[in-house]
């Protein structure tokens, strides 16, 4: 490579760097500052989706409560349950405040995780986590207005080969459905609880 | 009599110095509740004293399929990704931890509920196959390797 386009190539590669840091830094920012009214961007908004007993359940049925809100998928055996398990912590840790807040998990994979599916696996979290999935439609509804990131990864030739890589954040809805704030999903139970304290003090 | 029970004897010890702990250790192997059907998980820690060596695969009958993987956090999108092998080092520890390196265990064929117990083989490059006990633990435990540690009644420190 000549001297001139091996500079060219190092002015790209640090432009997209820049981008990639930018956009992982605005990402999380752009999140948090979305609160309605701030620049129009909003986060959450209607949903109809079907919970572990194959009924029908709307945004409006959530009304009421705090929601903290997970996007994953079931067949996830790492990053999911581990989160998920803090926050079955961190309802354990909010005490009397626990009974103002509802954890909900929706998946982001709707053809593995069938009604039946999602109902074990937030069982084996928590009595309290609902577990929410649809049709692939409802769900790429819900996750768009979320925002949420997720897309498969082909692991094998089959139909159920594959991973989802997905974005991981909890949402912290308020009983009027609209959003609070985005709560770091890597924390310990105690650290999650204190942060809902926090926000819905 | 006596000089042949001394030359046993002697003849014992060196058989008695290769009857020590072997090199790599596996400990710690612990996994979560999970559905029969569904996907599970082992964590562990591997500690080598001798030759460094390498972690290749590794089997249980409680899943059709057992392997290395890597939970990826690429700028927020979580991935993961499926790792060929791991080193293991001499005098030091391979942590397989929430949120880093995993087994992923694939097709479970039974149900996995806290307190339960079920083996998994590890192989290894020299070593061979190594046998673990993976403990199935409840709930809150474990929280990502942040380098953040907390302490409460609960959480089972072994």
């Amino acid at each position: 490579m000549t001297v001139a386009a091996s500079r060219n190539v190092l002015i790209a590669v640090a432009g997209l760097l820049l981008a990639v840091v930018l956009l992982g830094a605005g990402g999380f920012l752009w999140l948090g500052g979305g609160v309605g009214g701030r620049g129009g961007l909003t986060i959450g908004g209607p949903f109809t989706l079907q919970d572990g007993d194959g009924r029908t359940v709307t945004d409006r049925d959530l009304h009421g409560k705090y929601l903290l809100v997970y996007f994953g998928y079931t067949f996830c055996p790492d990053v999911c349950p581990t989160t998920l398990t803090a926050v079955a912590d961190a309802m354990d840790k909010l005490d009397g405040k626990a009974d103002q807040v509802q954890p909900v998990f929706i998946t982001v994979d709707p053809q593995r995780d069938t009604p039946a599916v999602v109902k074990q696996f937030t069982a084996s979290f928590s009595p309290r986590l609902i577990g929410l999935t649809g049709t692939p439609d409802q769900i790429a509804a819900v996750a768009r207005a979320y925002r949420v990131y997720h897309a498969e990864h082909r692991t094998g030739p089959g139909p159920n080969d594959y991973s989802i890589d997905h974005s991981s954040i909890l949402y912290l809805m308020g009983p009027d459905g609209r959003f609070i704030a985005p709560v770091n999903a890597d924390q310990s139970g105690e650290e999650i609880a204190e942060a809902v304290r926090k926000l819905t003090s | 009599m006596r000089r042949f029970i001394i030359a046993v004897t002697l003849a014992l010890i060196p058989v008695g110095a290769f009857a020590q702990q072997p090199a790599i250790q596996v400990e710690n192997a612990w996994s979560r509740g999970a559905a029969a059907g569904g996907t599970g998980v082992v964590y562990l820690t591997v500690t080598d004293s001798g030759a460094p060596d390498r972690l290749t695969g590794a089997a249980s009958p409680v899943a059709a399929s057992a392997a290395l993987h890597e939970s990826i956090n690429d700028n927020g999108i979580r991935k993961m990704r499926p790792v060929a092998s791991l080193p293991v080092e001499s005098g030091k520890t391979l942590k397989l931890s929430p949120g880093g390196y995993h087994i992923m265990l694939e097709g479970l064929k039974q149900a996995l509920t806290a307190g339960q117990s079920f083996p998994v083989t590890l192989s290894f490059e020299k070593a061979g196959p190594i046998v673990a006990t993976v403990s199935v633990r409840q709930g809150g435990a474990h929280t990502m390797d942040h380098g953040h540690m907390d302490m409460h009644g609960m959480m089972d420190m072994r």
